[in-house]
């Protein structure tokens, strides 16, 4: 699954910083027909986590209620240089992940 | 009709008028939705309107993708913080849109994503804070361009 | 009798000379402010996905030639700037008028000896969304000359046709009601420099014809399919129509 992660170039020791995925997916609601009158299965990313070095700052459940190509921004406090992690799954049970580097200075 | 019959008619119609509207008006109050979706996201704990901050458009572009954004006051720490946001629909078919978790590695109460919305209606944020407590915040969205259950 | 002539022959001419709005503007100014924000934040965008796939695909190999786009074309940033803006035009092999996409497909074919990649197909809208993003900020600027002019006068047959159930033409709305309401939405002037376009509508990016296609079903019109000459004929006559424009590509509407 295609997905963008924008974090800032460098961050401060203890500065908040914005963090942002989106990621292309249909979210695809179990509302909707094909042609024909067939309805299109529900299928919709339903949980994703971010980790940075390793450790759990933000989670996400999520529905159909989530719009399409779904778009997501949070906090977090930058502490060390490191490695983002994001992984997330969608009712099919179809796994994304994408990863990112932070530079932290003093 | 003769006098006293008519008399005793007026006092049959006062009579009813005179019976208690009550159980109508409790049916009014429990057709608010977020009523029982709240008891749902909480397990009946108290949920006091405020410090949760909702910011949508007040018209939406389209019903299938309406950026929000919901903040809450807090310190962040690790002795005072936002657990949990639930994102609530009025109108949605399925009513809970997301639950984000926070914790004092957040720095700042604050989620930003796009919602689908079913028609004009309330959206309401449910946050719960490290002691327990639960606040909201609410914020109206006319929609003119449905999403959901239009399979145009 | 003879002024009444006159005037007759008079507004035949002006009937006959291809009309822009003037002044002219982009659909970013008629949709909402949502969109607009969403389009101007490169991040957010949810059309910049396809632009990040189409990155990817310039850079893979496909057919049996095993060449990328890249191996011909080298750095997109440099090798397709400006062209977008010069679309659609006539093929010199294939002696017809083809448009982006149209392109990109002869290319595969051609060059890398592969399949054309399906109308609306998530491949081609990414191919044709990263090379049109390439000309981002630049004018349209399409050439119509002898090779081109049946075409292009074709489109202009078109855009002024009368059709569907609702027995209107382009020009009713987008000359004669840009800027009006139209239920929720505010009419355009039609301009397609947005395009592969992000539409919330559609809740996917889209290609020109789709959009087009999608005005044939609003006045309750046959659609003409995917790669028809009426939609290639009307996309020349478009593109002539909002020359000057910058190219927006991957824009965000309604």
């Amino acid at each position: 699954m295609l997905a963008r992660v924008q974090l800032p170039p460098a961050a401060k020791r203890g500065e908040v910083i914005e963090v942002r995925i989106t990621i292309q997916h249909p979210m695809e609601t179990g509302f909707r027909y094909e042609l024909g009158g067939k309805p299109i299965p529900k299928n919709v990313i339903n949980r994703l986590v971010a980790r940075y070095n390793g450790a759990e700052i933000f989670s996400a459940e999520m529905g159909s209620g989530i719009a399409a190509n779904p778009y997501l921004s949070f906090f977090t406090v930058a502490d060390a240089s490191g490695e983002f992690l994001f992984e997330w799954v969608d009712d099919e049970g179809n796994r994304g992940e994408e990863h990112a580097t932070l530079t932290v200075v003093a | 009709m003769k006098t006293p019959a008519r008399r005793r008619f007026v006092a049959l119609l006062a009579g009813l008028a005179a019976v208690p509207l009550l159980p109508f008006r409790a049916a009014r109050a429990q057709a608010d939705p977020f009523t029982a979706l709240l008891k749902q996201v909480t397990g009946g704990a108290t949920v006091r309107p405020g410090r949760v901050i909702v910011d949508t458009p007040r018209l939406a572009d389209n019903g299938h993708s309406v950026p929000l954004t919901v903040s809450v006051e807090s310190p962040m720490t690790a002795a005072d913080h936002v657990r949990s946001i639930t994102l609530l629909s009025e109108r949605n078919p399925r009513p809970v849109m997301a639950t984000f978790y926070l914790g004092p590695k957040s720095g700042r109460a604050q989620v930003t994503t796009r919602v689908r919305l079913n028609g004009s209606q309330r959206v309401r944020a449910v946050a719960q804070l490290s002691d327990g407590s639960w606040w909201s915040g609410d914020a109206e969205v006319e929609v003119t361009e449905s999403a959901c259950l239009d399979a145009s | 009798m003879s002024a009444a002539l006159l005037l007759a022959v008079a507004s035949a001419a002006s009937a006959a000379e291809p009309r822009k709005p003037s002044p002219l503007k982009s659909g970013i100014e008629f949709t909402g402010e949502s969109a607009r924000s969403l389009q101007s934040d490169d991040f957010a965008n949810p059309g910049m996905l396809w632009v990040a796939r189409g990155e990817r695909l310039w850079n893979e190999s496909a057919g049996r030639g095993g060449k990328s786009c890249a191996g011909c074309h080298g750095d997109a940033a440099g090798s397709m700037k400006g062209v977008a803006a010069r679309y659609p035009k006539v093929d010199p092999g294939a002696a017809r008028l083809i448009d982006l996409e149209g392109r990109i497909n002869l290319c595969r074919e051609r060059s890398q000896q592969a399949a054309p990649l399906a109308h609306e197909s998530d491949a081609l809208l990414a191919l044709t969304a990263y090379v049109a993003h390439q000309s981002r900020g630049m004018p349209l600027a399409v050439t119509v000359d002898w090779q081109n002019r049946a075409d292009f006068e074709r489109g202009r047959e078109l855009y002024h046709r009368r059709i569907g159930q609702m027995n209107l033409a382009c020009t009713h709305c987008h000359d004669r009601n840009w800027g009006r309401n139209l239920g929720p939405e505010t009419i355009s002037q039609g301009h397609g420099n947005a395009f592969p376009a992000y539409r919330l509508e559609w809740q996917s990016i889209g290609s020109l014809q789709r959009r087009i296609r999608a005005c044939y079903y609003g006045l309750r019109a046959e659609m003409p399919s995917y790669g028809a000459k009426d939609l290639l004929d009307l996309e020349l006559y478009l593109a002539w129509r909002a020359g000057g424009l910058p190219v927006e590509t991957p824009g965000v509407r309604r």
